[in-house]
């Protein structure tokens, strides 16, 4: 490897041996077609006219009222697919082409991101498997069945708690006996380098424009800047772009699922302790021995016991605060996004929306903030019916 | 304490290396499954250490991580297993083991704690050559020897250091692919031992997918020193849950079938 993928003493490529070669060759593409001419006018070319980029910096006019305080919101649910993950699956997808790939395989928790892979396995025509905790196939049916008009396969794992982290260890395990022709199209910037850079750098979008347009809207940096926080990947697009900008605030937030107090949550860098896992040092939930939490949320893209390293480093270096958001509170903010904007976010999103509201009436009525909206919330309406039925 | 080294020189045939998970189904049937294994010709024991997330194993080890870990073990009990292991006898053993329950232990308390149950080599399946010296001022000082994989992909660099670093035996993966039985073995693993022989005099052992005698044969008769037959005896496990006598004379009678072969060979 190249690189050691290490964010402070966190990241790094913690993977059996039969792996090491594959991701050495990923790694040494991702740094020939980042700068390849022709790579990069296809990326940009296709991010506008197929994912829709740029997406709107949208002051939520009714939101700020109701908060207190001046809040935009970062418009990742109208990237085709309906979220972020989008801008990651487009990237890789199109550094597997350039390296000749012709299969794609991928986990995921809500679907959102076997979803954004299926798509781009339909528009590349690759062979698409999709591997999804069998919990997340019954919850997120919709999007189960969106992968499948793509014509991707979907392979419900059983195995542990059904949910993101046994998705992750059987494409993991899958890929290992297919390397020659697949790639694996990791979907949050967590798991061995150089995953976290590869999703980063695809990701890192969001912030770039989201501070443009900031500075075009208010003449200033935000105070403040938010997102959820499951594996990663939306966080650090938005944080990317404010990380030397000092005076800028930055909060991630974590599902705090039924509290943080109970075992029912997945907050890891609220309550972790640094591990190894799925090929990187970080957080990780366990218990004392080790033994990996079978995490749980009401949302499936933030089920994930671990977290990327970067996140693990800029909580251990104090750039960045980490806090969680429980279910409850989650829903209420779900509930008064949509009654004062009309906008229904994905309820990994109303993760962010909750921490804002939790801060309702205690900032400064001119303070700005940029929150990540990374994704609609379509697909969990179902969800939300079922813990709160309409009267 | 038996070395490695002692044990490889005194064999006049291939070593057999028995692979279970410590606690599979439960810590006391599983020491009579490893005394069995011993008695019916095992000449080293690799034993595994039962994680959530074993990455690394197919199905059916996995199925035997979860059985023991329902059965309560821990790292800590897992060396005390070891340490009754090698009082009944002294027989080299190799760890294979995932890498945050070391971690988690603490890397140097891990370390000295197996070396005083009596265990040899600890292989964590998740830290590759590029990062062992995470680990080894810690395994040098409990003393321990080192067993190393080396995958069919393993690039001639790689597996320079990788020989250059192992001191007990190369744990050659005969497969791309996680552990788990196969029906064949792969045309991967000739040209590997070739490689491993002209780079090491280290013995060099071959595991994953060993699942008959015929396996065992057609690998050693290939140059490697050794076998390790894990998925295939641990399936036998899983099948006779509830029938421990069987369960115990189906390992013995499957060992003895590749000890027979193997010295006949
Ligand atoms: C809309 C949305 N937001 C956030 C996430 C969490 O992932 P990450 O932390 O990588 O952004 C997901 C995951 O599926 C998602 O679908």
């Amino acid at each position: 490897m190249k690189h050691t993928g290490r964010y402070g003493d966190f990241g790094g490529y913690y993977v059996p041996e039969v792996l090491i070669p594959a991701l050495e060759e990923i790694e040494k593409a991702f740094y020939h077609f980042k700068d390849d001419a022709v790579f990069k006018e296809e990326l940009e070319s296709l991010r506008a006219d197929y994912l829709g980029r740029e997406t709107p910096l949208y002051f939520a006019k009714r939101f700020s009222e109701y908060v207190g305080y001046k809040v935009y919101l970062k418009r990742e649910d109208l990237v085709h697919g309906g979220a972020h993950k989008g801008n990651n699956t487009l990237g890789q997808g199109l550094l597997a082409k350039y390296m000749g790939k012709t299969k794609l395989i991928a986990e995921t928790g809500a679907g959102q991101h076997g979803l954004a892979t299926s798509m781009i396995g339909a528009l590349f025509d690759f062979d698409t498997k999709i591997f999804m905790g069998s919990v997340d196939v019954a919850r997120q049916s919709v999007n189960v069945h969106k992968m499948k008009l793509c014509g991707a396969s979907v392979v419900p794992v059983s195995a542990g708690s059904g949910t993101l982290k046994d998705a992750i260890n059987d494409a993991l395990r899958y890929w290992c006996s297919n390397l020659s022709d697949t790639f694996y199209l990791f979907g949050t910037a967590a798991g061995p380098h150089p995953f976290p850079e590869i999703v980063r750098y695809f990701q890192t979008v969001i912030g770039i424009e989201a501070r443009k347009q900031i500075l075009v809207k208010e003449n200033r940096l935000p105070d403040m800047i938010v997102a959820c926080v499951g594996g990663g990947s939306n966080a650090i697009g938005l944080f990317s772009g404010f990380l030397e900008d000092e005076s800028v605030k930055i909060v991630g937030v974590e599902a705090g699922g039924k509290g943080i107090d109970t075992t029912h949550h997945c907050a890891t860098l609220t309550k972790g302790r640094v591990g190894v896992f799925h090929g990187a040092k970080g957080y990780l939930l366990q218990d004392e021995v080790g033994q990996v939490f079978e995490s749980e949320s009401i949302s499936a893209g933030l089920d994930y016991p671990g977290v990327g390293p970067e996140h693990s480093y800029l909580k251990a270096s104090g750039r960045a605060e980490y806090v969680p958001a429980n279910d409850e509170e989650v829903l209420d903010a779900f509930e008064i996004l949509i009654k004062t904007e009309g906008i229904i976010p994905a309820l990994e999103s109303s993760h962010a929306l909750a921490y804002l509201i939790s801060m309702r009436g205690k900032l400064d009525p001119n303070t700005v903030v940029v929150a990540n909206l990374s994704g609609r919330g379509d697909k969990d309406v179902g969800i939300v019916e079922e813990h709160r039925p309409l009267k | 304490m038996i070395t490695y080294k002692q044990k490889f020189d005194s064999l006049s045939s291939g070593a057999l290396i028995p692979f279970f998970v410590i606690g599979d189904p439960d810590l006391d049937t599983s020491f009579e499954i490893v005394k069995t294994a011993i008695d019916a010709g095992a000449d080293v024991l690799e034993l595994g250490i039962p994680f959530s997330d074993p990455i690394a194993d197919g199905p059916t080890i996995q199925k035997a991580d979860i059985r023991a870990l329902d059965s309560g073990v821990t790292p800590a009990k897992a060396l005390e297993f070891i340490k009754r292991v090698t009082e009944y006898k002294d027989i080299p053993i190799g760890l294979l083991v995932y890498y945050n329950l070391i971690y988690q232990y603490g890397i140097e308390k891990f370390m000295l704690d197996f070396a005083a149950a009596g265990g040899n080599s600890v292989l964590i399946a998740d830290l590759c050559i590029d990062d062992v010296d995470e680990v080894k001022a810690a395994i040098e000082a409990a003393g321990l020897e080192t067993v190393h994989m080396v995958t069919p992909n393993t690039s001639d660099e790689r597996l320079e250091s990788i020989v250059e670093k192992t001191s007990g035996f190369v744990y050659t993966v005969a497969v791309l692919g996680v552990t788990g039985s196969r029906d064949e073995v792969s045309d991967l693993v000739n040209p590997l031992i070739k490689r491993l022989k002209a780079a090491t005099k280290t013995p060099v052992c071959v595991g994953f997918g060993i699942s008959k005698p015929q396996h065992a044969v057609d690998v050693l008769d290939a140059g490697a020193d050794g076998v390790i037959v894990g998925s295939r005896l641990v399936k036998i496990i899983e099948e006779n849950l509830d029938d421990k006598e069987k369960m115990i004379a189906e390992i013995s009678t499957a060992l003895k079938g590749f000890r027979d072969a193997i010295d006949n060979r």
